[in-house]
């Protein structure tokens, strides 16, 4: 049987000791009116050649990024990722491990992840930073309910330039936890502060806000922060952390948590997932963290060694008064993210930074030069921009398709009021020549 | 070990009682079940403690324990000291790792607490 | 006599104190557009001073990957009996079709029409899932166990909202998984704690007394964390259902039951399964896993989209049911994860799983007869996948703990069982073979284990010592608190 590696021998053997006439009669545990007396109806018993013949199959009937030239982002770009990551990714020594419990044969995942929470540090500007959570989304929303419990606060105030998905997903979690949840309304192109000031009181816990914006739009982050802090609410910055190269670290401008979604860092599209939550904050609010925390120490021989810490905030410990229910966390995707890093080093994200933007600023001017483009803002915006399309957005990027572009994405999806808007995402690996292609086949259109 | 001048409740904590004040902190025998103590959470002085109920939190590294107050009142004191140094509740647990001093408001409520002969009954039986 | 060679350690040496300013792994990539000048168009948000990231060589990085990973160990170096984790062997074909373009290299926005090999693969997963488990409904959504555990919750909460009833308690027994309880507080419930019995199974009166119709629901794993299946589900789950509360399973131990019983069979409304437990996805160190949840008809409508469902000309989409409790995450899952158990799922088929639980069971029983005479067993009767000794003996009478146990195991080459849980059994040593270990393997591990137990009594200081043939050994943990040191800084260099 695949992966069984017992042979029918070896079992009778086994069931000898036990002193069980069967395998099955070890089952009379189970009480018979809720055993299942028939066999699973799930088809399968493929042998590894057809498996990998129908697998490929799947795959072959889905366009993905080796085919399409792509303009999709929206918190999931499709970015370079350097040989090396995978390298180390497909190292079972890594992959086939689970959480480092034991620190003295564990020291590679401790150590890998002591150095991605250096790193988030480093790009962030914060003091502290976890070995991860689920995504962007995820990460967002603990960064609300961290702000609750340091601030004993119980609402939230966040802006309505932040990625819809990840608005959702906080309204989730707010509607359950029952937590108050405003949303503080856009004004061209990014969060209306004059509102904002408004919005905000004593009863504040946080301010959430993305920089970029969903709209690929830079907040003005010294302003939310005083308004948040005004009121002694925290303030909680989404980043795009692949930018951070070229953008000011956001702890600069007063945020006290940053959060943000780490695909971009070395991670595959992957339909969305898995993709990586990134967690910093102020030293200060290190007890009210979510999530696993690596430290370094040393061992009975004075050896420098890293291990788990800070593990009473946690719910094995801690249960129902823990700091988050989380578990398993993305290690790998953290590995991942700092193989990246230390990959590509501070010269190559700026490299790649500067890259997105300058390209994302040409295929702007150049689709507006068409005609058939207009802006709906000037704001200074990075790697994303949003266009208004003078025509029928869906027979646009149907006809694109066709051409193999995936021309941007329609915003009208997440029932936003601006219908017409369409997103482009522009990312290193289009060269010039796909920009240019690009512009004259949507401008003929 | 088990000094004779304090009174002890069942939650392993310690009153040293000094006129209308208590003096709160955890036995010999709480600090050696906990093992090396990490982290100490007080309250502030001004806030109000209820007999039965917790006043705080003490840690190691793997595992949280609540400080449960056998008397009510106010706390007029916390030992800031155990900020920094969270050990003295091992190496000194009745001298430097005092907790908190409790102005009581009900002192017969010290008559539930036990005696050090009576406590080290208990955890005779505890163990 | 020559001194003996010092060889330079595994690990310790961090990656930003190697390299050079000007060492590259990665060149920058070419800018072929017109550069604009960034301080302009960032709008004074240009950074000032690059972040602290380290410069170093391609061949250095290899090397310092490799070395972490010599220094690390998973289920391909040896043994990985960690209990309620379900170590099996991650086949290699998983992690082929992952990585296959196809799959790898979608957009979670691309249009339904390319992506239909995805979608079919999910559809597929959906519906092994909902017949392992016996409940008709599935959301790939949640990204982990405990993630699961949330959306089941909020899904019984908003059932609960829309009867116009809110409830303000969910019930877990003692033996329960820390995840369980810190969900409850973040679904906004209290918890109510039951004992188990005697036999190590939910205490039956404890739970009766416990029960009133502020109950929203009961959550429970079964087969339980001591390894048993509780006699009494079904009682147990018509006693909440008789409240009006819902039954909720932690499904980590589905590895014991697939295709044996099915827990909408035992009454449960909703369930977890982790696929990087039953279904053979790897744990990555920590993660990422999936914890897909399957529900009965009634919670359907107020699953998490988007969901993937079969239309009409045979084709597939994504829907978001009518009651939504709304998303759980962004985009459509962990799509890496869901390929390599879809991968599992059809390597095994229906008899497969079957297979794999058998096996599962049998080792661990087979186990268990083999250490239970050297080990305190404090439920002696058939276990399923996984089973509970515990080191009181050798503590009362050698002074040697569970933890040194699992200490010098690692000197032997294998990875200790989890310790210390579940709670309510001392000094706890909890064993989960899998079915993907050999008898040889057992048999070694067992020998290993009698080997430590008479070590423990002989000389117990040999295991207070160990381990002593690891690339670091025991830490210092009280200084990694009290010393923090969670980040590297520049100002080190």
């Amino acid at each position: 049987m695949r992966f069984i590696p017992v042979s029918c021998t070896e079992r009778d053997e086994m069931l000898e000791t036990v002193g069980a006439r069967s395998v099955d009669a070890l089952f009379d545990v189970i009480p018979p009116d809720v055993r299942l007396n028939r066999s699973l109806d799930i088809p399968g018993g493929m042998g590894e050649l057809e498996l990998a013949a129908h697998l490929e199959e799947l795959a072959g009937r889905n366009r993905h990024s080796g085919n399409l030239v792509s303009f999709l982002g929206g918190c999931c770009y499709d970015h370079y990722v350097p040989a090396m990551v995978d390298a180390v990714l497909s190292k079972p020594e890594f992959f086939t491990a689970y959480i480092p419990y034991q620190p003295e044969v564990s020291q590679g995942t401790l150590q890998a992840i002591y150095e991605f929470q250096s790193m988030v540090c480093a790009l962030t500007g914060m003091d502290v930073a976890n070995a991860s959570l689920y995504d962007g989304a995820t990460a967002f929303v603990e960064g609300a309910l961290m702000a609750a419990r340091v601030t004993k606060r119980r609402s939230f105030v966040v802006a309505g330039t932040v990625h819809p998905e990840w608005r959702e997903t906080l309204g989730t979690y707010c509607d359950a936890g029952s937590y108050e949840l405003a949303e503080c309304p856009a004004s061209g192109g990014v969060l209306d502060l004059g509102v904002l000031d408004t919005m905000v009181g004593d009863g504040t816990a946080a301010v959430l806000v993305s920089s970029p914006n969903f709209y690929g739009n830079l907040e003005n982050l010294v302003e939310a922060a005083r308004i948040a802090h005004d009121v002694g609410a925290l303030l909680v910055v989404s980043v795009n952390p692949i930018l951070l190269g070229v953008l000011e670290a956001p702890a600069t401008f007063g945020a006290d948590v940053v959060v943000g979604e780490g695909q971009p860092l070395g991670n595959e599209m992957s339909y969305g997932g898995p993709g990586l939550g990134m967690f910093a904050c102020r030293k200060e609010f290190l007890r009210a963290m979510p999530g696993r925390i690596v430290g370094r120490t040393t061992d009975v021989d004075g050896r420098p060694g890293f291990v788990l810490t800070m593990a009473t905030r946690e719910q094995h410990i801690r249960r129902e008064k823990a700091t988050s229910n989380i578990c398993s966390n993305h290690a790998l995707n953290a590995l991942a993210a700092g193989v990246y890093l230390a990959s590509v080093g501070s010269v190559g994200l700026k490299g790649i930074g500067e890259a997105c933007i300058a390209k994302a600023h040409f295929l702007r001017e150049r689709l507006l030069a068409t005609g058939r483009f207009t802006a709906s803002w000037e704001t200074p915006f990075v790697n994303e921009f949003a266009l208004r399309f003078d025509g029928d957005v869906a027979a646009m990027q149907t006809a694109m398709l066709e051409r193999g572009f995936l021309a941007g994405l329609d915003l009208s999806r997440f029932n936003l009021a601006d219908e017409g808007l369409v997103l482009f995402a522009v990312t290193e690996k289009r060269t010039r020549a796909q920009l240019e292609c690009f512009i004259e086949e949507v401008a003929s259109l | 070990m088990y000094p004779k001048n304090l009174k002890y409740d069942r939650e392993h904590e310690w009153v040293r009682v000094e006129g209308d004040v208590a003096v709160l902190g955890i036995s010999h025998f709480a600090q050696d079940q906990l093992g090396e103590v990490v982290y100490v959470d007080l309250p502030s002085a001004g806030d109000s403690v209820n007999a039965g109920e917790s006043f705080g939190e003490i840690e190691s590294v793997k595992s949280v324990s609540e400080l449960f107050s056998p008397v009510t009142g106010e706390i007029i004191e916390v030992n800031e000291g155990l900020g920094d140094a969270p050990e003295a509740v091992n190496e000194d647990p009745y001298g430097e790792g005092w907790m908190v001093k409790v102005e009581m408001s009900d002192p017969t409520e010290l008559d539930e607490l036990m005696s050090v002969d009576e406590y080290k009954a208990f955890i005779a039986e505890e163990a | 006599m020559s001194e003996r060679p010092v060889r330079e350690p595994l690990t310790g040496r961090l990656i930003f104190e190697i390299g050079a300013p000007d060492a590259r792994c990665v060149e920058p990539p070419i800018v072929d557009v017109p550069v604009p000048d960034f301080a302009t168009v960032l709008g004074g948000q240009k950074r000032k001073a690059p972040p602290a990231l380290p410069q170093v060589a391609e061949i250095d990085l290899a090397r310092h990957y490799a070395h972490l990973a010599q220094a690390n160990f998973g289920v391909d170096n040896g043994f990985y009996p960690l209990g309620s984790c379900t170590m099996k062997y991650n086949p290699k074909i998983n992690e082929w079709a992952c990585r296959l373009p196809g799959f790898a290299g979608t957009h979670p926005y691309q249009p339904i029409d390319t992506v239909q090999g995805t979608l079919e693969l999910m559809w597929g997963l959906q519906e092994a899932l909902a017949e392992v488990a016996g409940l008709p409904a599935v959301t790939l959504q949640p990204a982990a166990g405990a993630h699961g555990e949330l959306t089941g919750l909020m899904c019984i909460r908003a059932y609960h909202a829309a009867n116009g009833d809110p409830r303000k308690r969910v019930i877990i027994p003692d033996s329960a998984h820390g995840t369980n309880p810190a969900t409850v507080t973040m679904c906004g419930y209290e918890v109510t704690t039951v004992p188990s019995n005697e036999r190590g199974g939910v205490d039956l009166e404890a739970l009766m007394a416990a029960l009133d119709t502020d109950v929203a629901a009961l959550m429970l794993t079964n087969p339980n964390t001591l390894g048993l299946f509780d006699e009494n589900i079904l009682a147990i789950t018509d006693a909440i259902h008789a409240v009006g509360a819902l039954a909720y399973c932690d499904g980590a131990n589905m590895n014991a039951i697939m295709g044996k019983a099915r827990p909408g069979d035992m009454g449960f409304d909703a369930l977890h399964i982790n696929l990087h437990k039953t279904f053979s996805t790897p744990h990555g160190g920590g993660g990422p896993g999936a914890g897909p949840v399957a529900v009965r008809d009634f919670l359907a409508p107020f699953l998490p989209g988007p969901l993937v469902v079969r239309l009409e000309d045979g084709t597939f989409g994504l829907e978001t049911p009518e009651h939504s409790i709304g998303r759980m995450r962004s985009f459509n899952g962990n799509v890496g994860v869901l390929v390599r158990a879809y991968a599992y799922v059809r390597a095994l088929g229906g008899e497969g799983l079957e297979e794999a639980s058998e096996q599962a069971v049998l080792s661990a029983n087979y186990l268990k007869e083999r250490l239970k005479g050297a080990y305190s067993l404090p439920y002696d009767r058939t276990c399923m996948h996984e089973f509970v000794l515990s080191g009181k003996r050798q503590r009362k009478e050698f002074g040697v703990r569970t933890l040194d146990i699992a200490k010098r195991l690692l000197d032997y080459g294998y990875h200790p069982p989890t310790i210390y849980f579940p709670l309510i059994v001392e000094e706890a040593i909890m064993i989960e073979p899998t079915e993907t270990e050999g008898k040889a393997t057992l048999d070694r591990f067992a020998e290993v284990m009698l080997r430590i137990a008479e070590e423990a009594e002989r000389d117990p200081d040999l295991l207070h010592g160990a381990p002593y043939d690891t690339p670091v050994r025991r830490l210092d943990e009280v200084r990694a608190v009290k010393n923090l040191d969670v980040a590297w800084s520049p100002k080190e260099a």
